[in-house]
């Protein structure tokens, strides 16, 4: 189990991987190591359910080299180690709803209690239901709790939540946060911006093919000057405040002044050490979204 | 892993209505409809009940067997396939399990023709019995493994027609549905499709071998060039999604 610690859960180098004429994934380098919950963000064609299933082993890169745990991907899965809710499942049919979990479970070495999980997905409310008749949210758990009961020691979740409301969103990442220990690695794919501020502490951003950023929710947004300070400091000069180091863009409206910065901590403490008039600060980040448009069109031409 | 899929499996074909009416159902309402016609007349030597007993148990093996094709279909259009491959399963246990339970089916198939060819006065020493079940396993082979390639070539919706084809055709060609081929060259050729020596099996009541070694090698045959196939269909499958 010594080299399961060392090496990264999932370890990609130099993956290229085209259909056709279409370059799905350009070069993407990655490494995750054991314990981070990653979200995997981009548009609709950046490459991010090509470049899942190139880690899992479900399709050959063109070029590159796939670890998992240090292992080729089909070892890794063949030990157990992998769990996966991949976008395009639906609930195999002809069974129910408990029976499709206790076979889920049947199939890896050391399975989490199936009562267990089915109660903690919410899927015990209709354990004897054919997973024919489920509703969309119903079959959403479902999968769910058949990627949770092998206990993976990586899971993988291709847009985990895209086919539920707000709602069903939070419970989902409620449930998640309680079922899966600290120890394990989460990835997911998403295009939900405030998913992947929520609840990854790591966001990797996917356009065209290519990582464009890579770091936590907060660096991301960082690096294109996008948390913003308001205080109210009146008597100051634009020109001054521009002159701090952080500091992108400055504007005044009345005795308040709106800072965009692209590192409010450096730029709070000059504020605090330059201006004994300096009240009402108030720190708000700007939204995923915003970084997110900022990088990617970075990145489009 | 134990043998929960296997029977899992089981239980997912047996809650399909339609295959559970085309595989036990409608055997057996052909059997007595053929059978109470003449139960005296014979088929290439062998009594009308014992001959159509096997030959509409074939019929259900058949259909039981190359249903492994829509099912294998159904469940790479839903994601279970890949789903399968992200576990530590391995994919033989994935085809083994199908192929179990399909045989289970025909088992099932050929217990409900043997007690309705019993109460139609088929009678057979119980080694004859168990030579005649041997030789219909084993020449069902091939069509499991048939099921399995086309579920990896075929789409689910596609599946109907083909399967009914299928299956139709080789219960037609070995004799099914009574001796199609006369005497001359065609029996000659039909001699050499497996479901022949499928049907065959029920000849066990004349003495000696009902196959020949030309019965055993067109089933290994048979089975060895599906095999091949399925090999390369699924390989050709599996790289492209």
């Amino acid at each position: 189990m010594k080299t399961m610690q060392e090496s990264p859960a999932i370890g990609l180098r130099q993956i290229t991987k085209a259909f056709g004429a279409v370059a799905a994934v350009k070069g993407v380098d990655l490494s995750i190591q054991p314990g981070e919950t990653v979200a995997l963000l981009g548009p609709n064609g950046a490459g991010k359910t090509t470049t899942l299933d190139i880690a899992l082993g479900l399709i050959h890169p063109d070029r590159g080299e796939v670890e998992l745990f240090g292992m080729a991907p089909a070892r890794a899965i063949a030990a157990g180690l992998v769990g996966g809710m991949l976008q395009t499942g639906t609930p195999l049919n002809y069974l129910r709803v408990r029976e499709l979990i206790e076979l889920m479970a049947s199939f890896y070495p050391n399975p989490a209690s199936v009562d267990e999980v089915l109660k903690r997905t919410g899927c015990d409310q209709f354990q004897r239901q054919l997973t024919t008749g489920l509703s969309g949210g119903q079959a959403q758990r479902v999968r769910f709790a058949a990627a949770l009961v092998g206990d993976p020691e990586l899971l993988v979740l291709d847009e985990p939540t895209a086919a539920i409301d707000v709602e069903g969103r939070r419970e989902f990442w409620r449930a998640m946060r309680e079922l899966v220990e600290d120890r394990k690695t989460v990835v997911f794919a998403t295009h939900y911006l405030e998913e992947a501020d929520a609840y990854a502490d790591r966001v990797v951003l996917m356009a065209n093919g290519r990582i464009v950023a890579d770091g936590t929710p907060g660096q991301i947004k960082a690096r294109v000057g996008s948390r913003t300070i308001r205080a109210t400091l009146p008597d100051v000069e634009l020109s001054d405040l521009l002159g701090f180091d952080g500091v992108v863009n400055a504007e005044r409206h009345g005795p308040s002044v709106i800072l965009t910065c692209s590192n409010s901590d450096q730029v709070l403490y000059q504020l605090l050490a330059s201006y004994r008039t300096l009240t009402d600060i108030e720190v708000t980040g700007g939204s995923l979204e915003e970084a997110f448009v900022e990088l990617t069109r970075e990145d489009g031409n | 892993m134990g043998l929960i899929y296997v029977r899992y499996e089981l239980l997912r074909t047996l809650r399909n209505r339609r295959f559970v009416v085309f595989s036990f159902v409608f055997p057996l309402v052909l059997y007595l409809a053929f059978t109470s016609a003449d139960r005296h007349a014979k088929l290439g030597g062998v009594p009308f009940p014992l001959y159509y007993m096997i030959a509409m148990a074939g019929f259900g093996a058949l259909i039981a067997a190359i249903s492994i094709g829509p099912r294998i279909s159904a469940e790479r259009q839903m994601g279970w396939t890949r789903q399968m491959r992200l576990t530590p399963l391995p994919t033989w246990y994935y085809f083994a399990a199908k192929i179990v339970a399909g045989y289970m089916v025909a088992c099932l198939t050929l217990i409900i023709l043997y007690i309705a060819g019993l109460a139609f006065g088929v009678h057979l020493s119980a080694i004859n019995w168990l030579v005649m079940t041997a030789l219909f396993l084993v020449g069902l082979l091939p069509f499991t493994i048939l099921g399995v390639m086309i579920g990896h070539l075929l789409k689910p919706d596609s599946m109907g027609p083909v399967t009914g084809g299928v299956s139709t055709l080789f219960l037609l060609i070995g004799g099914g549905f009574g001796n199609i081929g006369g005497d001359g060259l065609l029996h000659k050729i039909f001699e050499l499709i497996p479901s022949y020596w499928l049907i065959r099996a029920g000849a066990v009541s004349l003495g000696g071998s009902p196959w020949t070694l030309e019965g055993w090698l067109v089933i290994v045959l048979w089975t060895a060039a599906f095999a091949f196939l399925a090999r390369l269909v699924y390989l050709h499958d599996t790289a492209r999604v």
